[in-house]
């Protein structure tokens, strides 16, 4: 086979051998595993699963090592695997009501049905670097208590506002509709509900948090309030169409947020609170939080809202949303681009040119009109 | 940055990809979209672009072309700004030479698919080859109205008053049209179309070109195209025509004239010389036997040796 | 090298009563469709133009033909409805052929379709009954493909536009009487209308909505 070959080629294959022993280090302290990284690392991991929209936790501890830790990066990897997996179809909604719930806390009740659950967060730690955590190899395992297994049902707080009314219903969606899914069609605006959801659920946790942030400072204010937060494990279920029935195909981790929004109303529906949603992978409250806010920001033509606000174009939010858009184009400028510069260069040169042409007329005219004065 | 060239041989040998990387229901969705570019020349094809295994704005949209249409006896030929030799351009070749097998060449004539970043060979192309662009942004009034929704409409309604203001404005404020790439055409008296950022240079090259021309923005999710022969029209004005970068030396290398040059710094004392930006182009010419007036400048062999891309990777030592 | 798997084909063909044996699909999935793409880009950009396809040893039940079969084996599946007339849609082993082999939906209504197979040409139903796309995405209109036709010498039409150097001669048959009427309606409608490939025996050409029919002198 012949093939072409020439200089660069070199240059690139250098690059990537530095990358690599960059990336491992000093080879005289123990080289990470895909274990450690999984068990002790697992916000990180959460977070490449979610924006690299793949829940597999080994293969984003193995993205997070190969990228030297950069969460996008790894997102990335994550991506561009998942992208060549065969499709085997759609799962049946996931039942966050069902959940085995780790942590569940609400702000908009004191005490619930099913009670408020703290679990694993840094809430109400205070923010002190641990010493010990650097001298220990091994932290310490503290006995913690286990609660009694909580048997009993832990309805979600949007349901307890519905039975009374107070809250907008879920929208009835027909079971047989088609799934939008902006993988497998692209994005065209309007965007429903459903694919804006979908791509907040991908999207950066920093431009979420940004624009969530955004909205609380006037930018489009919704007056949220945190309804509930849960974050614990759901089974993923897949309706065979050959068996007749939903099979369960694993479980995963997930946070859930619904934020209970200020009123809507009209002279046909009664005033309820109104619903911001937010999913995502593991443990990642501020993602999902951030999503809740942005999601009800989005909503405000159906709601009847005048858009004022970044957070709640749509166009802009979604389209800017995807990090691993963003960071190969704002990324793309360090490839060569010299023969645009070209153009650029040989237009600015005849500009000015022409600019102190121009000068140099008028002052040439100057000139002669103080001479002649 | 993950890099494409340098895929293990190992993940290939374990069958894991298909030919050319994508799958075959990927592939089929992409040719249906360019089918239908070709059928509507110009006008922007929505398509469900995938995440390739290079970033985002690194041709991920031509790769998925050229993936689409690429078969085994093709001959593939991988410039970025003219050259064969530029980093991305060697990464892009390595990943087909990887998933395809198929031959690959620096000769703009031998290849049967020539897949390309900002240029245009100065090679006239046969109705034999098939030029695929990479695209940034396909739109070509997103920098006038960045909002979709508004653009697709002034498409669908032949509404291109705003581009014709801007071009406008530039007259009015510089004495000529400002764009010198990335320069705004009509196609086939219907779409205004982005030849993406080619020079302007390049863009009489386009019109009534032999060759089929197909342009892939993966992030953007768009295809389009401009069949063989499709009229081509820069837009301008009857008092403002359109008119291309004139360059008032030839190629220091080889002396070729009317080709587009890149301007090469020597020394910090100013010293400068312009070569061909179509490096294949430059070398045919220098091995026929011409000469540019800086051919036996010592600074000429540097740079025809390594290529103006001779990029070094060193490890920085203290 | 392996190709994706198709699960659609997979589910479809258990729903498919098993009553002929099913005729097998490319010997080479990946090859053949590419070479089939390939002659069916070159066709649409070059309207008018034969281009010969190998339908690679395809033997599907009539009235569906080996090179109809290949242009349905490289263009369609689950996310493209399909539509077929009447012979085609009267025999259940092409049916059975094309869901397995496709896995694409195959609709009832012309205008739900994104292509259509039409076997018998000469009685075909009008090209406006197809999707004519919108202004704002002419893309999602359909390309209908013709069975069985003939690219005889005599000369029927001239064709000009996109893909075309100045002008050429173009003839197939069988097609409806009122045919190039419609097709000339058609190109007068861009950026909006359907696609058409006309498949014969060993080749195919297409006639895309940019083309312009012009009057022959005869």
């Amino acid at each position: 086979m012949y093939v072409a070959v020439k200089g660069g080629e070199k240059a690139i294959r250098n690059a990537h051998k530095l990358t690599a022993k960059r990336r491992r280090g000093d080879t005289s302290v123990p080289a990470l595993t895909l274990e450690q990284i999984a068990q002790q690392l697992s916000h990180s991991v959460a977070r490449v699963m979610g924006e690299g929209s793949l829940y597999d936790e080994t293969l984003a501890a193995l993205a997070i090592k190969q990228a030297r830790g950069d969460l996008i990066e790894a997102a990335f990897l994550m991506r561009a695997y998942r992208t060549t997996l065969p499709r085997f179809g759609y799962s049946t909604p996931v039942d966050t009501g069902a959940m085995l719930v780790e942590r569940r806390v609400s702000a908009t009740y004191k005490d619930l049905p099913g009670g408020q659950v703290l679990g694993p967060t840094f809430d109400y730690s205070h923010r002190l670097l641990d010493f010990a955590l650097a001298a220990e190899d091994d932290g310490a395992q503290l006995p913690v208590e286990t609660a009694q297994s909580e048997d009993r049902p832990m309805p979600r707080v949007t349901d307890l506002l519905g039975d009374e009314g107070l809250m907008e219903p879920d929208p009835v969606t027909d079971e047989d509709a088609p799934v939008g899914d902006l993988t497998r069609e692209p994005l065209s605006f309007p965007a429903d509900r459903d694919l804006r959801l979908q791509n907040l659920a991908r999207g950066d946790e920093g431009f979420l948090l940004a624009l969530a942030y955004s909205t609380q400072r006037g930018y489009g204010r919704t007056h949220p309030f945190a309804g509930e937060i849960r974050y614990g494990e759901v089974e993923v279920e897949f309706f065979a169409e050959e068996l007749g029935f939903a099979v369960t195909l694993g479980a995963i981790k997930v946070t859930e947020c619904q934020m209970v929004n200020q009123f809507a109303g009209s002279a046909q529906a009664a005033p309820t609170f109104t619903r911001g949603y937010g999913l995502v992978f593991g443990q990642v409250e501020r993602k999902a939080m951030s999503m809740a806010m942005v999601d009800r920001s989005m909503r405000w033509q159906e709601l009847g809202e005048e858009q004022v606000a970044p957070a709640q174009d749509i166009e802009f939010v979604l389209s800017h949303s995807d990090n691993i858009q963003a960071t190969g184009f704002v990324e793309h400028l360090k490839l060569p681009h010299y023969v645009d510069f070209q153009a650029e260069l040989d237009l600015v040169r005849r500009m000015r040119a022409e600019w102190f042409g121009r000068r140099e007329q008028q002052e040439e005219g100057e000139a002669a009109t103080e001479a002649a004065q | 940055m993950t890099d494409t060239a340098q895929i293990p041989d190992s993940v290939y040998e374990q069958g894991e990809y298909n030919f050319a990387y994508l799958d075959e229901q990927t592939k089929r969705m992409i040719r249906r979209a360019i089918l239908k570019g070709i059928a509507i020349p110009g006008y922007q094809v929505p398509f469900a672009s995938r995440e390739m295994p290079m970033p985002y704005g690194w041709g991920t949209g031509g790769v998925q072309v050229t993936a689409a249409i690429l078969g085994r006896d093709d001959c593939l030929k991988m410039i970025d700004q003219g050259s064969d030799d530029t980093t991305n351009a060697v990464s892009l070749r390595g990943f087909f030479e990887k998933t395809a097998e198929v031959r690959t060449t620096c000769e703009t004539a031998e290849a049967t698919i020539i897949q390309t970043r900002h240029r245009i060979p100065e090679k006239p192309l046969t109705g034999d080859q098939i030029l695929v662009f990479q695209v940034p942004i396909p739109e070509p009034l997103r920098f006038l109205e960045p909002r979709e929704t508004e653009t697709r409409k002034m498409h669908a309604l032949e509404d291109y008053g705003l581009m014709h203001v801007k071009l406008y404005e530039d007259i009015a404020k510089n004495g000529h049209i400002a764009t010198t790439y990335a320069y705004p055409v009509k196609v086939n008296d219907r779409y205004v179309m982005d030849p993406s950022p080619t020079p302007k240079f390049d863009n009489p090259k386009i019109d009534r070109m032999a060759a089929l021309q197909l342009y892939g923005a993966g992030r953007e999710k768009r295809i389009y195209a401009i069949p063989p022969y499709t009229k081509v029209k820069s837009l301008d004005f009857e008092d403002y025509p359109f008119e291309i970068q004139k360059f008032d030396k030839p190629c220091g290398l080889c002396g070729a004239e009317n080709v587009y040059l890149d301007e090469v710094i020597l020394d910090d004392r100013g010293g400068r010389m312009f070569v061909c930006s179509d490096s294949d182009y430059c070398e045919e010419r220098r091995a026929d036997g011409h000469l540019g007036p800086m051919a036996a400048d010592p600074a000429a062999a540097r740079i025809s040796s390594t290529g103006i891309d001779g990029a070094k990777t060193g490890e920085t030592v203290r | 090298m392996t190709t994706a798997p198709e699960t659609n084909a997979t589910q479809e063909s258990r729903k498919t009563p098993a009553t002929p044996p099913l005729a097998a699909g490319f010997q080479d999935p990946v090859h053949d469709a590419q070479a089939c793409f390939r002659a069916a880009m070159n066709a649409i950009a070059r309207p008018g133009t034969r281009q010969a396809v190998d339908a690679g040893g395809l033997t599907p039940p009539a009235p569906l033909t080996p090179v109809a079969a290949a242009l349905a084996l490289t263009l369609l599946d689950y996310d493209t409805p399909v539509w077929l007339d009447k012979p085609l849609m009267a025999s259940d082993a092409v049916k059975a052929f094309l869901r397995f082999h496709t896995g694409a939906p195959i609709v009832s209504e012309p205008v739900e379709a994104a292509f259509a197979l039409v076997g018998n040409p000469g009685q075909m139903i009008p090209l406006a009954s197809f999707n004519q796309g919108s202004a704002e995405y002419p893309d999602r209109s359909a390309t209908v493909i013709l069975l069985g036709q003939d690219f005889g010498a005599v000369q029927a039409v001239t064709l000009q536009g996109p893909g075309i150097q100045d002008s050429a001669a173009f003839s197939v048959s069988p097609v409806p009487p009122v045919f190039w009427e419609q097709v000339a309606a058609n190109s007068r409608q861009f950026p909006r209308g359907i696609d058409l490939i006309f498949a014969g025996d060993a080749e195919i050409a297409a006639l895309p909505r940019s083309t312009r029919i012009m009057p022959t002198e005869v």
